[in-house]
């Protein structure tokens, strides 16, 4: 056991952030920017989301956790932590998690070389860009009882139904899809995992409109979409596993541990600014201990996300210790959120969102200071997160059950 | 001891609840806040027309005469139907200085308030502010006959829609003095008053105001100069009063609506409502909820005692308020699921109207902080 960070490691520290200084730039992280959010057509958006990722693919860092014969990175967990802290600093444009996190790890698992071959490569280039055909309308936090349908025909699945809460499908070219092509036995027997293009006929993507005024999720619908029987991952009827398996590494991911220090940063910048009967907000003995809870919970989660990950690079995992990370990652997260609006006072009501600017014009810029901005509207959506990727309550449901044996 | 309704009280409640049934559903609600000018003139008018304008006037005035109970009721009722009219903000808050002005200023600016003709709004945040209502920058010199008014203020609530504004400034003193505070009816369209004008959170709108070598007439001055700041503070208590009323009827439709759900909401073979994490969830709403009940009668029982105990009753209602209002909100979009996201559905809409209470006239930190130096 050992905290200290080695000299290579301080040397990779080095290089990595000057890779980023001199490779990224605010400028292009579009996705991030409201004002340019209403002038951008969603080809540049995807383009600007995109841009980050391509500079990434081009040095050859896009994929840190994959193995190294299918374009992984050789790095070590502290490296690969110390890559995250630094990414998180310098407030580069999140990854799109679908091929890298999601996607990737199951076809490296339970793919065959024909698809390790060509959805590896679309992942890694970002030319393919991968959405989630996970929950339903009726099923949500029960997957299991999910009902899209996916019949053979020939050399082809021909595939009904209606998924909902798809993130940025409105991007995608592909879709991984679970679907269901037996009725015998429980539920959880009868799914299968599949490789859907987007542009084949019978689909149609419609925009779901969420509380903080954005468009990120989508509903999907699928009408008579035939898939060739080769978009199969693994056996038919074996969807579940391979579902069970990529959701222990959405829930890795959701921790967020560096980017939640940078928020937690950023708060207390916002704090020190905001005056509070003429004294820096955080000066206030009730607000301070707030924010120095947190801190500390943070990095509590710090630590364990780092056993995990340790316990992983032994061949371990991610295993339940992953539900810890995602109802701990979420709560934090949120918690920030909500003290970033509770540190703006009176700012925290203009509100400012893509579709207002969109609606009324560049008259909706700019009400308040510049930390103010977007600040209601991330409380809003932060929401999301206690919901995403297996509730919160099923996440505990998880650990009771697969932990404590109840 | 008694906390049961009159029937006068009654019937006023059922004539809220009809007007918000025939004009307020959920599509004609976002019709209007969509719209260019976020509100609707003719509900306004309507709330006029069935006397709701008037409702803490005396009859002198043109009034209902009606107590700080039934302020209480038509908040509620509002807060159910989540109305934008801007009632508190006219008529309980800019009311509350204007019926403790002087006779000629009541009869100069009454009747076409409560007629529904003028709509008005109380500037007194700024942005060094924070909630305190004695933190001002906003100056107005006095050069005989008149002030000249200098400064800006932040997130005016209804000011995009108001022709009259009550502005709390500075005569004398130092920035955060409790002395030397004034209050002035500004009309909007006087020169030098320049307004940016937004949309907020929770469906309303908002502006910043700048005040730009204002003259103001010295008959526009609100009692004496000075010394409005316990008029402040007072009117202040009343409109938390009321917040706390909306806050409750807000709080209600959300526990209802997720109850609700969580009995029809099937998954894992039965409805989650049967989960008992879930029904603990709920039974935690429904607490919160009625200590808040509790809380905002207790406050609108107490606006007629004495400053501190009022000020006290009002602070502590606002710390109830703002927890309640934090956790049922988050709970209700929690338990609605991918659902409890959605623009589609009211949840999120209540939520973030709550949000917005927390925030006005004080947090919880704020008042819990003032509740500690009272007592």
């Amino acid at each position: 056991m050992d905290l200290n960070f080695t000299k290579a490691d301080q040397e990779f520290r080095n290089e990595v952030r000057e890779f980023i200084a001199e490779n990224f730039s605010s400028e292009n992280n579009s996705g991030q920017n409201i004002e340019k959010y209403h002038e951008v057509t969603s080809d540049e958006m995807k383009e600007g989301i995109l841009s980050w990722h391509k500079t990434l693919y081009k040095k050859g860092w896009i994929a840190p956790h994959w193995p190294v014969e299918y374009g992984g990175v050789d790095w070590s967990i502290t490296q690969r932590y110390i890559w995250d802290q630094e990414c998180a600093n310098a407030g580069t444009t999140p990854l799109i998690p679908f091929g890298l996190t999601m996607l990737g790890p199951v076809i490296i698992a339970f793919g065959n070389d024909h698809q390790k071959d060509w959805v590896l490569k679309g992942i890694l280039s970002g030319d393919d860009w991968w959405c989630q055909g996970y929950s339903e309308p009726g099923a949500g936090s029960d997957l299991a009882s999910l009902r899209t349908k996916a019949e053979r025909d020939g050399d082809h699945y021909v595939v009904n139904g209606h998924k909902i809460w798809t993130t940025l499908a409105q991007y995608a070219d592909w879709m991984f899809c679970l679907v269901r092509t037996s009725n015998e036995g429980k539920p959880q027997e009868g799914i299968s995992f599949l490789l859907i293009d987007m542009n084949t006929p019978g689909i149609e993507v419609k925009p779901i409109i969420t509380v903080d005024g954005g468009h990120e999720v989508n509903e999907v619908f699928l009408e008579d979409v035939r898939v060739p029987v080769e978009n199969l991952v693994g056996e038919e009827n074996m969807g579940w596993t391979i579902a069970k398996f990529l959701l222990g590494n959405e829930r890795t991911g959701i921790a967020g541990v560096a980017r939640s220090k940078k928020a937690i940063d950023r708060l207390k910048d916002i704090a020190n600014s905001e005056l509070n009967n003429g004294e820096p907000l955080m000066k206030d003995s009730s607000f301070n201990k707030k924010i120095t809870e947190l801190e500390v919970d943070l990095t509590a989660l710090e630590y364990t996300e780092l056993r995990t990950l340790a316990k992983e690079s032994q061949g371990q995992g991610p295993g339940v210790e992953s539900s810890i990370l995602k109802i701990k990652g979420t709560e934090i997260q949120q918690k920030i959120s909500e003290l970033t609006l509770e540190a703006i006072g009176n700012y925290a009501s203009p509100y400012i969102t893509p579709l207002s600017v969109r609606n009324f014009g560049s008259n909706y810029l700019e009400v308040g200071p510049e930390h103010t901005q977007g600040v209601a509207q991330n409380y809003f959506g932060m929401r999301k997160t206690s919901i995403y990727g297996g509730s919160n309550e099923i996440q505990r449901n998880i650990i009771a059950k697969m932990v404590l044996g109840l | 001891m008694d906390f049961s309704f009159s029937e006068e009280q009654t019937l006023l409640r059922n004539t809220i609840q009809s007007f918000i049934q025939d004009n307020y559903d959920f599509d004609k609600r976002r019709e209007i806040i969509q719209s260019e000018e976020g509100m609707s003139k003719d509900n306004w008018k309507q709330l006029a027309e069935l006397g709701l304008l008037g409702v803490p006037f005396s009859e002198n005035d043109g009034g209902l005469e009606f107590g700080s109970v039934e302020t209480m009721i038509v908040a509620e009722e509002f807060g159910k139907g989540l109305v934008v009219e801007p009632y508190i903000q006219t008529v309980v808050t800019c009311g509350g200085f204007l019926r403790r002005a002087s006779e000629a200023q009541r009869q100069e600016y009454l009747p076409s308030l409560i007629s529904g003709d003028e709509i008005w709004a109380f500037a007194y945040a700024e942005p060094q502010g924070r909630f305190n209502l004695a933190d001002i920058k906003v100056s107005a010199s006095n050069n005989g006959d008149e002030y000249t008014l200098n400064g800006d203020k932040c997130v005016v609530s209804a000011a995009p829609w108001a022709q009259k504004l009550i502005v709390s400034a500075r005569t004398s003193g130092d920035q955060s003095d409790k002395e030397g505070i004034s209050l002035f009816i500004v009309e909007k369209a006087t020169d030098g008053v320049s307004t940016r004008d937004y949309k907020t959170v929770d469906g309303s709108m908002a502006s910043e105001v700048s005040f730009e070598n204002v003259k103001l007439n010295s008959s526009s001055l609100i009692g004496e100069e000075g010394k409005a700041y316990p008029l402040i503070e007072l009117v202040a208590d009343e409109t938390i009063a009321a917040l706390c009323a909306e806050a409750i009827g807000a709080m209600s439709v959300l526990n209802d609506t997720t109850v609700e759900y969580c009995k029809t909401r099937k998954q894992f073979g039965q409805p989650i409502g049967k989960f008992q994490v879930l029904q603990h969830r709920m039974v935690d709403m429904f607490m919160q909820y009625e200590q808040s009940v509790s809380m905002t009668y207790m406050v609108n029982l107490k606006l007629e005692e004495e400053d501190v105990e009022r000020s006290k009753a009002a602070s502590g209602a606002k710390v109830q308020i703002c927890n309640a209002a934090k956790f049922i909100g988050q709970s209700a979009v929690q338990l609605h699921g991918g659902m409890g996201m959605t623009d589609e559905l009211n949840v999120g809409h209540y939520f973030k109207r709550l949000s917005m209470i927390e925030t006005q006239l004080g947090n919880a930190d704020h008042h819990l902080k003032k509740y500690s130096l009272a007592s």
